[in-house]
């Protein structure tokens, strides 16, 4: 009985993590806009803008390239269910999710892993110089962010002694002096790194730009139109929230629901939306002072990123 | 036993059966092959689920000293891979067969190369083993030449194979009979019986050698030279042979001599061991990042593979000499169930590549393109393999990784620094091949299957023929099951990795359909994933379609403007890879030339512009050559001193005779 309440309360969990984060992704993008205008002195669009554009995309007419195939309807749903399971399996609400025990860095990392490689394949289908250019693009700087991310959460796991993500929250919550740890804070940077990176913030990517020569990700899916591009864009943005939702749990956990209370839950909601609206602050606060780098300048920030993580690894062994 | 030895048996009848008249040759000579590898299947299954060791002798087969065989759960679990990609090998023959690989030469050969897959793992005497090795060397060689004896590319890889394989060869035997210096017999019982007694100098040295041996023969970094060459050149069956299982022979090799014969040695083994593993993993992830010709980069790929596996070996001899029985043990299951997973996808992976072979008449992935369209099943199965090599999750790459990572994550608790420096090594290999090959693989399938045809050949593809389709699908089938259920196999890897590393403690994995280890907090239930991608993917499917009035329509792609769109206009392979070519330009070291023709009248209109791109193997050009022309020098410089003359020869036999006589006077 006791297992049937929780099953049904992580499933009511769940539910609602997906639900969040599939609103606070374009909120986020929102926010970060607006902020940059208003820092630049100008009014910007409002928060929900991104949230009325996936709308009016929804109403839109579907068109597919002459010369592409079945990838390119199936891309975006790929990238959409993949995400989807990061999301409904992470600890971001609460530490109790579904299938939580299956909630391993590597699952994660290698579940938005398979929306990029989703993403570079529709755009090399249409077989157009745009296509390929953004998914070339992308694959690189993936591969060479991947390590970054993969051997930063190593990092932590070393630490806390298990890749499971609601196991390391937790041990984090108990032991606060991780927090600002060196190996912790090396992490954290080498993190920031990558995330601006994988969800193409600047000076990675620039997420306005349609100037054919230096966008990325908005090359790759030159292709889409009307409800397949709301998935896509849908897509991307769940994946930045939750990026920004694991950098503020790993580093600050607190706030999260522990326990199998309904008021806990809509606690770890509320201060879920709190912290991912810091952290989107702060990448854009980053995005206000930087300008886009040459491409072949992102090696080296990553490799630092790479570096960084590497350190993490070796601090944390050291000081333990 | 019987059922293996009846396994054999099939394989030498089906050998002999390549004498048949051609109409009949490929048929029974196919069928009896595939009978074989069944049975060899099924022997296997029956010693990993039962944990029984069946031992045969016969002195009929080889005077004197007799053959020995026997068959452990260790063996048995390279036999399992061998046998099945034999099978699948066989039955894409079928279809495949034609030409030169349909004479009687190259049929009976094939059969002669996988009935020493089978054979390998099962010979338990120092010359029944070097006899096998020798038999597999010898027939992969052979068959490397059957489709192109008149290519150069081709003689030079077998040259280059031959050459290798043989001097591994030596290493082995040499490392072996070290062994049986100090009395004992020459079957492996007898020296695993004897090996503690010697000193651990005779036993490094031993081991040593017989890993230059081995190592050579997985495509260790730096002795890999051969294998890209080799590989690619070889009929797509034998390369599918070669790469998924004939490799997987030296790792077994290192495991049996380290782990088995020699009880574990010491921790310096296995840092060596896992430092190849590191090196290889890398340099094969980035060499295959950048190869445009698709069985180049899948062979490059192996080589990153076995980096990989030989890592979790490496770890799992550290951590079973430092003290740390149950995490070694995980990490000897990592590597073997990546064995395991490795034969699978890329022995379908080669099999998709011979068919684009087949069916456009290049391999090179710059002349592809759009083949999605004529051979929608081929691609569909590629792209399952791809993915599984990319550890997309659900499928067995990602399990097996997992496993891996599990392994050197708890590795750490062992603070020494040997096993420090392992596990490091371990993890940042495992990190940036993870980013490296899902750059290869979304290359390879999404150049050659997507777009718009590069060439003549491209745009008139056939689909190939159903048997070829039906190996290709057979092979993916464990992609799908060691990655959706895990657990399944999981007790079979257990014994196998035992049989080295022979513990007392329980196994570090629980019984399960996933993956749940029993002593750390870590879990994958690869089954409940699936479904929940299968559900969200339903989801999102029914309500597109619900959203949806009509059909999408098609129109032209985004051409910035421009109407025309060539398929010239594509992103090709080589474009694709030219960043992270830039990137690792120190490593890589590409050459790369621009002719620029002008017009006559002004220099500043272009007639016509030829860009020529090739990234060759730093270390066969600064490693390799240097020291082959040494040796060409130095016999060219001998050779000076045979002109011919049949005085100058009797001068020699005079001075040599005067040297001895005042030597030993």
């Amino acid at each position: 009985m006791i297992a049937a309440v929780s099953n049904a309360f992580s499933v009511l969990a769940t539910l609602l993590q997906v639900v969040l984060v599939a609103l606070l992704g374009p909120l986020l993008i929102g926010f970060m806009a607006k902020t940059k205008a208003r820092a630049e002195g100008r009014v910007g669009a409002p928060i929900v803008q991104p949230l009325r554009d996936l709308r009016k995309l929804l109403s839109k007419e579907r068109l597919h390239a002459r010369h592409s195939s079945v990838v390119l309807p199936l891309a975006p749903m790929v990238i959409f269910a993949a995400t989807t399971v990061a999301i409904a399996i992470s600890p971001l609400v609460t530490t109790h999710p579904l299938l939580g025990s299956s909630a391993d860095i590597l699952v994660i990392v290698y579940l938005l892993l398979t929306g990029s490689v989703a993403a570079a394949l529709a755009g090399l289908d249409a077989g157009t110089a745009f296509g390929g250019m953004g998914a070339s693009r992308a694959m690189t700087i993936g591969a060479l962010a991947e390590p970054a991310l993969l051997v930063a959460v190593i990092a932590l796991s070393i630490q806390s002694g298990t890749s499971n993500l609601p196991s390391i929250i937790a041990t984090t919550m108990t032991h606060p002096n991780w927090v600002s740890g060196p190996s912790r804070l090396l992490a954290l940077v080498a993190l920031v790194i990558v995330v601006i990176a994988e969800t193409g913030r600047l000076p990675v990517d620039n997420p306005s730009t349609h100037l054919e020569l230096t966008m990325i990700h908005e090359a790759m899916i030159l292709e889409y139109a009307g409800p397949e591009l709301a998935l896509v864009t849908l897509g991307a943005s769940m994946r930045l929230a939750l990026l920004f939702s694991l950098i503020a749990n790993l580093f600050f956990p607190w706030g999260i629901a522990t326990s199998g209370s309904f008021v806990g839950l809509a606690l770890g909601a509320v201060v879920l939306v709190g912290k991912t609206a810091v952290v989107a602050l702060g990448i854009s606060l980053i995005e206000i002072r930087s300008a886009k780098l040459r491409l072949f300048r992102l090696p080296e920030l990553l490799a630092g990123g790479f570096v960084l993580s590497v350190l993490a690894v070796i601090t944390g062994l050291v000081t333990r | 036993m019987i059922l293996l030895l009846l396994g054999l048996g099939a394989c030498v009848l089906a050998a002999v059966a390549a004498s048949l008249p051609r109409r009949y040759r490929v048929p029974v000579s196919v069928s009896l092959g595939g009978i074989g590898c069944a049975l060899a299947f099924s022997a296997a299954m029956r010693v990993l689920v039962t944990g029984t060791v069946e031992s045969f002798h016969t002195t009929k087969l080889m005077p004197m000293i007799g053959l020995s065989l026997s068959l452990d759960p260790l063996g048995a679990l390279f036999i399992l891979a061998s046998s099945f990609v034999g099978f699948a090998a066989c039955i894409y023959c079928i279809g495949y067969a034609k030409g030169e690989l349909r004479s009687r030469t190259a049929m009976s050969l094939l059969m002669i190369f996988i009935l020493t897959l089978i054979a390998v793992p099962v010979a338990s005497s120092i010359v029944s083993l070097m006899f096998c090795w020798e038999l597999m060397a010898l027939s992969s060689m052979l068959l490397i030449l059957t489709d192109q004896l008149h290519s150069r590319e081709a003689r030079s890889a077998a040259l280059w194979y031959g050459v290798m394989t043989q001097l591994g060869a030596a290493s082995i035997l040499f490392g072996l009979l070290l062994l049986t210096v100090h009395g004992g017999g020459q079957t492996f019982a007898d020296i695993k019986s004897h090996s503690l007694a010697l000193s651990s100098t005779v036993r490094s040295f031993a081991f040593v050698l017989a890993l230059l041996g081995f190592a050579s023969k997985a495509g260790a970094v730096p002795l890999h030279v051969w294998l890209p060459k080799a590989h690619p050149e070889a009929p797509s069956p034998v390369s599918a042979l070669m790469s998924s299982s004939m490799v997987a022979m030296g790792v077994y090799g290192i495991i049996r001599v380290g782990a088995d014969l020699l009880h574990g040695g010491t921790v310096w083994w296995w840092v060596a061991v896992a430092a190849l593993g590191a090196v290889s993993a890398l340099y094969g992830a980035l060499h295959a990042t950048t190869s445009t010709d698709i069985k180049r980069l899948l062979a490059y790929s192996t080589i990153d593979i076995l980096g990989l596996v030989l890592i979790g070996v490496g770890a799992a001899g550290a951590l079973y000499d430092t003290g740390h029985p149950g995490i070694a043990e995980l990490a000897m299951m990592a590597a073997l169930l990546l064995v395991v997973a490795h034969a699978g996808f890329k022995g379908a992976l080669f099999l998709g590549a011979g068919a684009i072979e087949r069916s456009t008449g290049t391999r090179d992935l710059d002349q592809l393109g759009g083949l999605i369209h004529a051979m929608p099943v081929t691609a569909a199965l590629f792209a399952a393999s791809a993915c599984s090599i990319m550890a997309v999750p659900t499928l067995s790459g990602f399990s097996s990784e997992w496993l891996l990572l599990q392994g050197l994550l708890h590795g750490f608790v062992d603070r020494s620094t040997p096993t420090l420096i392992i596990m490091l090594l371990g993890v940042v290999a495992l990190a940036l091949t993870g980013g490296l090959t899902a750059v290869a693989f979304v290359k390879a399938f999404g150049i050659g299957f997507l777009g718009q045809p590069r060439s003549l050949g491209a745009a008139n593809a056939l689909d190939v023929a159903p048997s070829m389709k039906l190996a290709m699908a057979l092979l993916v089938l464990p992609s799908i099951v060691i990655g959706v259920v895990p657990g399944l196999l999981i007790p079979l890897v257990s014994r196998a990795a035992r049989i080295g590393l022979a513990t007392s403690v329980a196994s570090p994995v629980a019984h399960g359909s996933g993956l749940v280890l029993s002593r750390f907090r870590g879990t994958i239930e690869p089954a409940l994933l699936l479904a929940g991608l299968v559900l969200v993917l339903a989801t999102v499917w029914f309500v597109n379609q619900r959203l949806a009035q009509r059909s999408a329509r098609r129109v032209d792609a985004w051409g910035c403007g421009r109407d025309l769109q060539t398929p010239r206009m594509q992103y090709t392979a080589t474009s694709f890879a030219e960043p992270l070519q830039r990137v690792f330009a120190d490593v890589l070291r590409p050459q790369s030339d621009v002719e620029v023709t002008h017009v006559a009248e002004s220099q500043y209109y272009e007639q016509s512009l030829m860009y020529q791109n090739r990234v060759s193997d730093v270390l066969e050009q600064h490693g390799y050559r240097p020291m082959i022309d040494a040796a060409l020098r130095i016999g060219r410089s001998a050779r000076r001193l045979q002109n011919g003359s049949i005085h100058r020869y009797l001068a020699f036999g005079f001075v040599a005779l005067l040297v001895i006589l005042v030597v030993l006077a």
